[in-house]
């Protein structure tokens, strides 16, 4: 198993070393964003508007995270099924996303775009929301507030774990 | 006669909710151990961090997952027990309500399945299950679910040609398509009989049965044995990336059915299975 420590934003430098299996220790900005914030985004897509922020380079992290009790930055954030942004994922990478944070095993269409845009899907261990909050130090919400737990949300990772789940040589976790 | 009286259901909820989301209850909690010591590779490392981050949970009073679900509540009402203050629904709620606020939870109900698809905003209504039983005391089982694992669940209303092969075969089909996405390792609850929704509901009690216990008819904990050996040698593993362990149990209830059926419902539970009960 090897690990790398990795700096957001990404670059094809960066994808280009990691392979299936791997742990990366995540560092720096990514976007939150689950279902209802990517049929957002899409609509804004649609009608040429501008994004709520730049996708070039930039990581989307699948969360929903519960309230930020008092003197916390935000409360417990792990990953939520990948799946369901699956129709969503190729318009994004294409348009300049360089990854994703999820849990769960995506489609056919999803790993076809992570080779030709050359991106990288990471999974992060879902149920330990708890744990995965100490490494967001962080949090700021910069789009969709009447989404509530699903709006955009600008988090700043330190040593984020998470494996690498599908690569840009066809690897796939899941396909055993 | 006993009464009980609406601020008494609320502040038990209320306890319960918060509780429930930031503990495990023991038998989870080391059997997750137990997977974290068999295991190898990176399916290690990720129970490490699933036993680790029960610690942390209960340290910081963080929940122990962001999905804190839908409140399902199972009460076991003795019939010598009056309530008089309306709708004992409203109680139930008002826990859960209360418990969302004050244990910053997260609200993941939407009032509208289709069409306006709006958050309630405070993870009402909750699901409650009444049943009518012979005391003087009210039991409250609560059991957060999250979606991850929910959506993987499933039912089938099997031909009783296909006996216990199509059971089998159902379970492990079920199992399988899930993958890594209901955050394994997993309970699979199974109900078997009764109709259609009598086999869901069988199948989501059996998912409070304490790990290690079989269910009391040989045959039945005998099948449970072998849907947990097929299911572990499966390969799938903590969070579907491969290993020794992607179920810690097989709990199966049965009910009388119909000559012509043969339901048969799959709820899987992830690892954060969480539930708590109180008596009063």
């Amino acid at each position: 198993m090897k690990t790398h420590k990795i700096e957001t934003p990404l670059n094809d430098n960066v994808i280009e070393k990691l392979r299936v299996g791997d742990l990366v220790l995540i560092n720096g900005y990514v976007y939150t964003a689950r279902d209802a914030a990517h049929k957002k985004l899409l609509e804004l897509i649609n009608s040429k508007l501008s994004l709520p922020f730049d996708l070039k380079g930039q990581i989307i992290y699948y969360v929903g995270p519960t309230p930020a009790p008092p003197g916390k930055v935000i409360g417990a954030a792990g990953p939520t099924t990948s799946s369901r942004m699956d129709s969503y994922t190729p318009l994004l990478l294409s348009l300049g996303l360089k990854g994703m944070i999820g849990k769960g095993q995506r489609s056919e269409e999803v790993k076809e775009a992570i080779k030709k845009y050359r991106a990288i899907y990471f999974l992060a261990t879902g149920g330990a929301g708890a744990l995965l909050s100490k490494h967001i130090i962080e949090a700021k919400e910069i789009a969709f507030s009447e989404l509530g737990t699903e709006s955009i949300k600008r988090l700043l990772l330190r040593d984020f774990p998470a494996i690498v789940g599908i690569d840009i040589y066809g690897g796939d976790i899941f396909k055993r | 006669m006993r009464r009980i009286g609406k601020e008494e259901i609320i502040r038990e909820v209320k306890d319960l909710y918060k509780e429930a989301v930031i503990s495990l209850p023991e038998d989870v909690s080391k059997a997750l151990k137990d997977a974290f010591n068999k295991e190898e590779g990176t399916a290690k490392e990720i129970l490490k961090q699933i036993v680790d981050n029960e610690r942390v949970s209960l340290e910081d009073r963080i929940p122990l997952c962001q999905d804190t679900g839908i409140a399902v509540l199972f009460v076991e009402w003795g019939c010598k027990v009056i309530y008089e203050d309306g709708d004992p629904m409203d109680a139930f709620n008002e826990g859960i309500r209360l418990a969302v606020k004050e244990g910053y939870l997260r609200a993941s109900v939407v009032e509208d399945p289709v069409f306006s698809r709006k958050n309630t905003g405070d993870n009402t209504p909750s699901i409650v299950h009444f049943e009518m039983v012979k005391s003087d005391k009210v039991k409250i089982t609560l059991a957060p679910k999250g979606a991850g694992s929910e959506n993987m669940s499933a039912l089938k209303m099997l031909k009783p040609a296909e006996g216990l092969d199509g059971v089998k075969a159902f379970v492990i089909e079920t199992v399988k398509k899930a993958g890594g996405n209901p955050c394994p390792p997993v309970i699979v609850g199974i109900g078997i009989g009764g109709n259609f929704e009598k086999a869901a509901l069988l199948a989501k009690k059996s998912l409070l049965r304490k790990i290690g216990e079989s269910n009391p008819n040989p045959l039945y904990a005998k099948l449970e044995k072998e849907l947990l050996e097929d299911i572990n040698s499966l390969n799938i593993g903590a969070m579907g990336i491969g290993g020794k362990t992607t179920a810690l149990a097989v709990h199966i209830e049965y009910y009388p059915c119909h000559i012509a059926s043969l339901p048969v419902a799959v709820n899987i539970q992830c690892h954060s299975a969480r539930h708590k009960e109180v008596v009063l």
